[in-house]
């Protein structure tokens, strides 16, 4: 970094809101300082924050500014980013790794083939390198519960479609710019459809209803199209077959 | 309790102050679009303005009672009748069992509500009431729905001034942290521009028309996605403006170049189709100020609530009606909160 740096840089949004944000690009450290920072922020919470959250490369806070001024709320964000090297900092407790049985290709995910093209791969080799690449939740946004998960290898940094993927279904894996998306719901998308899970990011009405945290991180384990019919057909936690286990602190 | 929905307008939706702090699991808040006309829903019936009502977009619907039960109505003024009988805007009722509450379209603004005392008791999700249809968490009122109705009496034969905002007018913003992906002429151009509300218009945003040229972010269009706050006003491709409004995305990749003042919301959203709009920058300072009044005010509701005079000639049912009716207090045990 040089000095003209201006990262990490605090600023307002409207007016219940402040963003740290610790780089204009989404890499694997700046979504560690977000990640990290925010878990901070959580700890301390002063009289006046309402939520915080992460989005690829900031930190977010509302808070109500007739509890917590804005010169005060500022005056804690900067303490904080003086306190720690937050680039280099451990990601918050209490995380999760997820195995995710996922069927790359065929008539499930279409646009495999096109994406490893895309990448200058064959399909196998593209679904060898995605089945074993273990990504993080770099953020939950866009739909209830669905993940942005990365980074992928500088290889997979293949462009958003022009044409828009007229609806991709729930539990669909998709990728574009070294990350993957798993919809939560179906959606049109200019991602490409690589991949497809049972698993369901946004259940309401059940315990626990969002799935995943920002933090938690995602192997796609490459199954085939008959053992995803045999999980469907077994789906009750609408995990889609996934293993977890919690990641030590 | 409850009401039977026999004819429905086609976005009516039950919702109350949302839920907030899920911002994280990419859910937004959802919530009535107009505050204050769920506070002053609440202070006719002498209950917490933590309950739900039906919020009608448009056009709204006819109601059957199953038992006595208070109601209000507030927001955007509907053509409004018990049984045939016109009955007052912006004021409580007592609709009796088997009555039959009619509401048409909005006469002006865009929402009108619907409230009953106790609250409509449909089941919370994750602390709220409130439908989110981009979510998929609860759907559109249809035609047979029972809406169930909460516990309480509530307080009707009352009236409050409807506030003047609906038809558009002067949105006060303050600059955010994408506002200077504008540059200087952009953003006071943007300021001296006469704007009309566009057709697209829903929970999730408004869309804004202007005769000039749109507004542009200076150069680069490949912004991270970051967080999205109601009343965000984003610059689309075509530098088209919309504001986004509480069933928002919670993130988003378009910039926006400045964000409407929660206090300033409700007459947003109550801005009818073709209705005039023009933003005024003010200072943080001066937004806090705004916003701490306006939420004063709300706090001060239940003491604006007068009682609604009629024409005794004009009551078909004198002698049915209950002239002075219970209160209850915000903190009853009806409270779902």
């Amino acid at each position: 970094m040089t000095h003209a740096d201006p990262f990490p840089l605090v600023r307002n949004v409207g007016l219940d809101g402040m963003l740290v944000t610790f780089a204009d690009t989404m890499t694997e450290t700046s979504n560690r300082a977000a990640l990290a920072f925010r878990g901070m922020m959580e700890a301390e919470r002063p009289t006046g924050v309402i939520e915080t959250s992460t989005s690829l490369a900031s930190a977010y806070v509302r808070f109500d500014p007739l509890q917590l001024s804005h010169i005060d709320c500022e005056a804690w964000l900067h303490q904080l980013l003086i306190d720690r090297d937050w680039f280099a900092a451990r990601l918050p407790q209490g995380r999760k790794f997820w195995r995710v049985p996922t069927v790359y290709g065929t008539d499930l995910a279409p646009q495999l083939e096109d994406a490893a093209a895309a990448a200058g791969l064959s399909a196998l080799d593209a679904v060898e390198r995605l089945a074993v690449s273990r990504v993080r939740v770099l953020t939950i946004g866009f739909a209830p519960g669905q993940p942005y998960l990365g980074p992928l290898e500088p290889g997979f940094d293949i462009p958003r479609l022009k044409e828009l993927n007229p609806m991709v279904p729930e539990g669909a894996l998709v990728l574009a710019i070294s990350q993957f998306v798993l919809f939560s719901g179906p959606t049109p998308t200019g991602w490409r459809h690589v991949g497809q899970t049972a698993f369901r990011c946004f259940q309401p009405g059940r315990t626990p209803t969002f799935a995943l945290n920002p933090g938690d991180e995602m192997l796609f384990v490459s199954i085939t199209p008959d053992e995803l019919i045999e999980i469907r057909a077994r789906n009750e936690d609408g995990f889609g077959g996934a293993q977890v286990e919690e990641i030590e602190a | 309790m409850s009401l039977r929905v026999l004819r429905i307008g086609p976005a009516c939706t039950i919702q109350d102050q949302g839920r907030a702090s899920y911002l994280d699991h990419g859910l937004s808040r959802a919530g009535a679009a107009d505050l204050i006309a769920l506070h002053e829903g609440a202070a006719l019936l002498g209950q917490s303005s933590q309950f739900a009502a039906l919020e009608m977009a448009g056009m709204g619907g006819e109601f059957e009672a199953s038992q006595d039960m208070c109601i209000a109505l507030t927001g955007a003024p509907m053509a409004c009748a018990i049984d045939g009988t016109s009955a007052a805007w912006n004021a409580s009722h007592q609709l009796m069992k088997g009555q039959r509450l009619s509401l048409g379209a909005v006469s002006r603004g865009s929402y009108g509500y619907l409230h009953v005392g106790g609250g409509i008791a449909t089941d919370p999700f994750l602390g709220s009431r409130a439908v989110h249809l981009t979510a998929k968490v609860g759907q559109v009122v249809a035609v047979g729905d029972i809406l169930p109705v909460g516990q309480g009496t509530g307080s009707t034969g009352k009236k409050v001034t409807l506030s003047d905002r609906f038809q558009g007018g002067t949105l006060r913003a303050v600059r955010s942290f994408q506002s200077d992906l504008f540059d200087g002429t952009t953003l006071s151009r943007f300021e001296q521009t006469d704007f009309t509300r566009g057709p697209r218009a829903n929970r999730m945003g408004m869309q804004l028309e202007s005769g000039g040229g749109g507004f542009s972010a200076k150069g680069q269009l490949n912004i991270l996605s970051e967080v999205i706050t109601p009343g965000d006003i984003q610059m689309t491709g075509t530098g088209n403006p919309f504001i986004l409004l509480n069933e928002c995305q919670t993130t988003g990749g378009y910039p926006r170049i400045a964000t409407v003042l929660p206090c300033d919301l409700p007459r947003a959203v109550q801005t009818p189709a073709g209705g005039a709009i023009r933003f005024q920058f003010v200072t943080l300072e001066e937004a806090v100020e705004l916003q701490a009044a306006f939420m004063r005010d709300l706090a001060m509701l239940p003491s604006k609530v007068e009682p609604l005079v009629r024409d005794p000639h004009d009551i078909s049912d004198l002698l049915s009606y209950q002239l002075i009716s219970g209160v209850i207090s915000a903190a009853d045990k009806g409270d779902p909160k």
